[in-house]
């Protein structure tokens, strides 16, 4: 980067908007499978906590051990046995989604009314209704709240698996750092900054639609 | 809108605790209660209350009947059925549950949370529609106004009746309800009883009904079973639970103030009423002075036998002609379904001690005094004979 040079050079963003499109659809394809996979492998794990209940506190360790792992580390780890690829990215960035999506599932079920319940099953719910039609519901707002930290740190992250060559708009900002100019670096930001903006706003959009009732108070 | 009742009969059941805290059998007192050996065979259409101090059991007890809490030994049966033959599920599904807190599903409109149990058997659309709207008006709501609103949005007092139509959704024969009013108002809870008798008249399912309050439990039941540490001390209807309860414990429980309960529990048409002097609208007061025999009150009837008031003869004068603005406004009139406490405090309060007795056309049928609310409750020790409160005050009526 040299004095003269301006910090955002417009003519370089107008011949790159096709690659930047691309990089911000890599970046939420990243992301969209990470968060879903989490949530499944989550949603899975809290289940089986709440069955029996002896087994959160090694899950709490093992999602909490992921969670904590600096990123960099965890994917020079993996590639010796996964390579740069798809794979290696999302082990990584599944992992790190785990600890707060479990943590809020668990708390979302576990905010359900104890009265809520009893009258669910005194009604004649099995315990599958009681899960599907009043547990789940009536956790929504803080499941959505997991994930949506979830999703803005995966959006985050996402420009660190630049690194192992699956970047997204972390690809801009590689290319930026490795050649001194800023335009790329700064467009890559951006871009990771607005999809997460905008990914937050849609959650809540979504969560106040699915539901009405949060807001009759 | 009938639904027969079914009986329910525990029989030898006891309930022990292996570790103390086992949170399902904490009631809505937070009390844990073990039970011990209890029989008890509940009338199909009767309410049966339960009742007794915190941890005497009681919740644990209703809690059996749909297996919300499995007993450790003894049988409970439904219409002769044991209620273990079935699936819980399928169980519950037929019986009617209330709890305190109600429950209602926050993310369910009032008409979604009343049709729980229709939806769980798999009725078809319109049918539930027809039903939840029924229910709704059944309660005491207005149903174009309360359907679709969240429970957040309703009172205590709307909840807790919303949780009622919720439990009444399938017609069970068996309603179980954990101190339903406990959590409202005295105002509210009152009303809400009331509506609740009214309700259970109109469809006569059995009920079983907790609650610690000794009044609520009078007022409400046609048998009461009074529990204290796991066991049945006494199960009666409220009136023998008052004249003889069967020991200490229930006497003390019942209170020192148990006369003025059975007032409570006995209605006018309990009363055996007397003839009051009449007379009609137009009659001039001449000819109305001969009829009363010197008795300075006449109860002044419209042309269709309805009571207009009672009026002062010694006022008239000579050449008077009865008319309705001569009636004392005050006069107080009840039914036979009037119950003698409200009778009693109503006629303590006017100024005219002798009650008026309308039928359900509001027709005079016959007066009362507090002399012959004393003798509907002979063998009873609160009123007897010449009180404080006897006839003295009441307008002279003929006899």
């Amino acid at each position: 980067m040299t004095p003269e040079e301006p910090l955002i050079r417009w003519d370089w963003i107008a011949s790159h908007l096709d690659e930047i499109a691309m990089r911000a659809g890599e970046h939420i394809q990243l992301t969209v499978i990470a968060v879903g996979l989490g949530l499944v492998i989550a949603f899975g794990l809290s289940l089986l906590v709440l069955r029996v209940p002896r087994l959160e506190q090694a899950a709490t360790l093992v999602t909490g051990t992921l969670y904590t792992i600096p990123s960099l580390a965890l994917f020079a780890l993996l590639i010796p046995y996964t390579g740069l690829t798809l794979l290696t990215a999302e082990i990584g960035l599944v992992g790190y989604t785990l600890l707060i999506l479990m943590r809020n599932i668990l708390g979302g079920i576990r905010s359900v009314p104890e009265d809520v319940r009893e009258s669910a099953l005194g009604m004649g719910y099995t315990r599958a209704q009681l899960l599907w039609r009043v547990e789940l519901p009536l956790a929504l707002p803080i499941i959505v709240a997991g994930i949506r930290i979830a999703t803005i740190t995966t959006i985050g992250l996402v420009t660190v698996t630049a690194l192992i060559g699956q970047g997204g708009a972390g690809y801009l900002i590689l290319i930026g750092l490795q050649r001194f100019f800023s335009t790329p670096l700064i467009v890559g930001a951006a871009l990771s900054l607005t999809l997460a903006i905008v990914a937050d706003g849609a959650l809540v959009l979504m969560q106040r639609a699915f539901t009405p009732w949060s807001r009759a108070r | 809108m009938t639904t027969r009742g079914a009986t329910v009969e525990f029989r030898d059941v006891t309930k022990r605790y292996g570790r103390p805290g086992a949170a399902a059998a904490r009631g809505a007192d937070g009390e844990l209660g073990a039970v011990n050996d209890l029989s008890l065979l509940v009338p199909a259409g009767a309410i049966c209350v339960l009742v007794g101090p915190s941890g005497c059991g009681k919740t644990t007890s209703l809690k059996m009947v749909n297996r919300l809490i499995e007993p450790t030994s003894g049988t409970i049966l439904i219409d002769g059925h044991d209620v273990r033959q079935d699936d819980p599920v399928i169980l519950r599904r037929r019986i009617g549950y209330v709890i305190q807190q109600v429950g209602l599903f926050p993310h369910q409109t009032i008409s979604e949370n009343v049709a729980t149990v229709p939806r769980l058997l798999g009725w078809d659309g319109a049918r539930i529609d027809r039903r939840v709207q029924e229910l709704i008006e059944l309660v005491g709501l207005d149903s174009a106004r309360y359907r679709d609103r969240y429970p957040a949005a309703l009172s205590g007092g709307e909840r807790q009746r919303v949780g009622v139509a919720r439990a009444l959704a399938a017609e069970p024969p068996v309603m179980l309800m954990d101190e339903p009013f406990g959590a409202v108002d005295p105002i509210v809870r009152e009303r809400l009883q009331d509506e609740f008798l009214r309700i259970h008249r109109e469809l006569g399912m059995t009920v079983l009904f907790v609650t610690h309050d000794i009044d609520e439990a009078i007022k409400m039941g046609d048998r009461v079973a009074v529990m204290r540490e796991g066991r049945l001390v006494q199960y009666a209807p409220p009136s023998e639970l008052l004249t003889t309860p069967a020991d200490d414990f229930v006497a003390r429980f019942v209170g020192a103030d148990r006369g003025l309960k059975r007032l409570a529990l006995t209605t006018v048409g309990d009363v055996t009423l007397r003839d009051a002097p009449t007379a009609r609208e137009g009659e001039p007061a001449r000819s109305v002075r001969v009829r009363a025999a010197g008795q300075s009150f006449v109860l002044l009837l419209d042309a269709e036998r309805h009571p207009i008031g009672w009026i002062n003869l010694a006022r008239l004068g000579e050449d008077a002609v009865l008319a309705a603005v001569h009636a004392d406004p005050s006069s107080p009139f009840f039914t036979r379904r009037t119950r003698l406490r409200d009778a009693l405090s109503a006629l303590l309060a006017s100024g005219v001690r002798t009650g008026v007795v309308v039928d359900d056309d509001g027709r005079y049928s016959g007066a009362f005094t507090i002399d012959e609310i004393g003798n509907a409750l002979t063998g009873n020790s609160l009123i007897q004979g010449q009180g404080p409160l006897g006839s003295e005050a009441a307008p002279k009526a003929a006899t």
